[in-house]
């Protein structure tokens, strides 16, 4: 068989199929070789890039390793204090309600001292969107014990394994939050293969546009590695997070938005959530 | 006969190392250089470019976006 191509002939602008979204900055990210963070930066950068909200999106960023998350996305972003970030979310909501915001936060950040602002965010029903990085540990700090970490899980502060008898149970904030009435949309995946960078990729988008419901919060938990914070290699952190991670934290929709539309024509809502109709069958790549 | 092709462009500088996109290769296209970059790392290349279906399943999955991917359909002539 001849080829009558190159690889030469292929690198061309007009077959392109996959680029780094321009919705990300050139610089290069702090994160440890492997993170999620990076991942699941670039698919909410996507997300905005595809949805065509760039300028009209205001990130909030944590505290935790994704707090320069607004070096790295080149939308409006706001940093708040450790676990803040909810509440200064819903300020900035209430008083852009056109806006599309959303928090970006750690499982420390989020389950651990920003607790309180999370709950009281998702009860009484904000219209953002809360992206919570699940990874089981503080990873910025060294590795500490989080409210996230998993039974007899070895972490800098529990050497031996977390001892639930001693150390309580680990939290599962997003089980928590959908029995809420002010979430509508809450959801757990991961970025750590393909089909499910493919489906992480889908709950985002969904989330960003079920803001446009005003039915409240739209909450994705993404369980991702720490492959610094575990000891281990990033390989070796994917296949613990699959075979340890996801049998207590499971994969999937935990509540989708109960959707009552007026079926007005030209409708901004109803247009928006025929699209919404429309994505859900298929996978944009 | 139409056959799909495609080809991948690592910004080498800029990988870290992770082998996510060599696992996550369908088609085995990927290994880990021997030398590093300026950074230390080992990087990603294409050793199998020919076996490259263009699924950009690395460049999703890549940490860093540091792969683009293209696509072509070509025309196999069978030489008898
Ligand atoms: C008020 C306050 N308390 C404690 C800290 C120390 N601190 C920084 S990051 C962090 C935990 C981050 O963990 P997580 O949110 O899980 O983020 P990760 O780094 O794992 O992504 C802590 C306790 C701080 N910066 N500010
Ligand atoms: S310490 Fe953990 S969470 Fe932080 S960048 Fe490294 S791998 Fe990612
Ligand atoms: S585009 Fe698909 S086939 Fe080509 S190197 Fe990437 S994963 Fe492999
Ligand atoms: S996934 Fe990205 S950063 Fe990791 S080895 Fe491959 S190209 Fe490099
Ligand atoms: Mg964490």
């Amino acid at each position: 068989m001849a080829e009558t191509s190159s690889s030469n002939d292929i690198v061309r602008e007009e077959n392109l199929v996959y680029a780094k979204t321009k919705v990300l900055t050139d610089n290069v990210m702090h994160y440890c070789p492997g993170c999620g963070h990076g991942t699941t930066h670039r698919l909410v950068a996507e997300v905005i890039e595809e949805l065509g909200i760039q300028s009209d999106t205001i990130g909030v960023a944590p505290v935790g390793c994704s707090v320069l998350m607004y070096n790295y996305m080149d939308i409006d972003m706001q940093e708040a204090a450790h676990g803040r970030a909810p509440a200064l979310a819903t300020a900035i909501k209430r008083l852009l309600p056109e806006k599309y915001v959303f928090t970006y936060q750690g499982d420390g950040d989020l389950a651990a001292i920003g607790t309180s602002e999370t709950i009281h965010a998702c009860n009484r029903g904000e219209n953002f969107t809360i992206i919570f990085i699940n990874n089981g540990i503080y990873g910025m700090t060294g590795g500490q014990m989080a409210p996230t970490t998993l039974p007899n899980m070895k972490t800098s502060t529990s050497p031996y394994g977390r001892d639930v008898k001693m150390m309580g149970n680990p939290l599962k904030m997003t089980e928590l939050v959908a029995t809420l009435p002010g979430t509508c949309f809450v959801t757990r995946q991961s970025v750590h293969s393909p089909a499910n960078v493919r489906k992480a990729r889908k709950a985002i988008k969904k989330a960003f546009e079920y803001q446009n419901l005003k039915q409240g919060i739209s909450f994705v938990e993404i369980v991702s590695n720490c492959s610094s914070g575990w000891k281990m290699t990033p390989l070796q952190s994917n296949e613990w997070m699959v075979e340890n991670m996801f049998p207590f934290y499971p994969l999937g929709d935990i509540k989708i938005p109960e959707v009552q539309v007026e079926q007005k024509e030209g409708d901004v809502l109803h247009n928006s959530l025929n699209q919404i109709d429309k994505d859900s069958k298929q996978v944009k790549y | 006969m139409a056959k799909v092709k495609g080809a991948i462009v690592v910004d080498f500088e800029k990988c870290k190392g992770c082998e996510i996109c060599v696992v996550s290769c369908p088609a085995d296209v990927i290994e880990m250089t021997k030398e590093v970059n300026a950074k230390g790392y080992h990087f990603a290349y294409a050793a199998k470019p020919d076996d490259c279906t263009g699924c950009a399943n690395c460049a999703i999955v890549c940490p860093d976006g540091v792969i683009t991917v293209y696509k072509i359909k070509i025309v196999v002539e069978k030489i008898a």
